[in-house]
């Protein structure tokens, strides 16, 4: 999915890297702990948090995060912006909470890594992800 | 005979500090590129580089993390001073944590370091002494 598409869909305001929403997100995850991320995350995905210092930004650099969209209308500090911007990555804020963002995204087609795993973004979801 | 080592790097690690946590492992990162590793290897080697250097900043007063490339390998040895972990068996399972909700805030403290270290490297051995420190001793074949 392209990150054009989920600034749509979840009507974010694009708070560093508009140059780059052409770029595609293939696997999307929700998580405040970045442990969890570190654990479960793939490459190349989308992560949707709650945590807005710079921790989270350094998290997505380490495991190849392509973007970060922040939820319930929390906005990252500036350290945070500053390293993203050096890094390249897209950092996207929604007033959506994590729930609807992760669940409306699903519904157009950005799988989860458990899907990933499984197979079914191919089988399933390939033709939908087209569409957007 | 341990390889001569290609490359070879020391960076210094201050508890509590949480304005450089993990600037030492997003540097090692920049090197494994650099040098030409293989992206999947590099993500491996960030990962775990990074647990381990968060679990210092988290838990230690201060420590070092070594990166040694060789022909053979890449080592990544963290060393701290710090509490010692009494049951390292225990502190291995997922989702077994002493964190304390500050660095819950944090966003860490969630129980999957070192099993997430362990998941990660080609080989891992952690040694420690309750009251003096921890050291981990990561690989990954090349």
């Amino acid at each position: 999915m392209k990150l054009e598409a989920v600034r749509r869909i979840l009507n974010c305001q694009v708070i560093t890297g508009d140059d780059k929403l052409d770029a595609e997100v293939g696997v999307g995850c929700g998580a405040d702990l970045m442990s969890d991320v570190l654990a479960f995350i793939k490459p190349n995905a989308l992560l949707l948090t709650g945590l807005t210092n710079v921790q989270a930004v350094r998290t997505a650099e380490i495991a190849e995060v392509r973007a970060i969209v922040y939820v319930r209308g929390k906005l990252p500090d500036k350290d945070a912006i500053d390293l993203a911007k050096e890094k390249g990555i897209v950092l996207l804020c929604t007033s959506l909470p994590m729930y609807e963002s992760c669940g409306r995204l699903h519904q157009h087609g950005l799988p989860g890594g458990s899907e990933l795993e499984g197979g079914l973004r191919d089988a399933k979801r390939a033709p939908l992800l087209a569409t957007l | 005979m341990p390889s001569e080592p290609l490359f070879w790097q020391r960076f210094n690690i201050c508890g509590r500090d949480f304005v450089d946590a993990g600037k030492a492992s997003i540097t090692i990162k920049g090197i494994l590129r650099e040098i030409g590793i293989h992206p999947s290897l590099i993500r491996r080697a960030s990962i775990a580089s990074y647990e381990a250097e968060m679990n210092v900043v988290l838990y230690a007063s201060q420590g070092t993390m070594e990166l040694r490339v060789t022909p053979k390998d890449i080592r990544v040895t963290v060393e701290d001073e710090g509490p010692g972990i009494p049951d390292i068996a225990l502190a291995m399972q997922e989702g077994y944590s002493t964190a304390s909700d500050e660095i819950r805030e944090m966003g860490f403290g969630a129980g999957m370091g070192l099993s997430n270290i362990k998941k990660n490297a080609d080989a891992f051995s952690i040694h420690s002494v309750v009251g003096k420190g921890t050291i981990l001793e990561i690989t990954f074949r090349l």
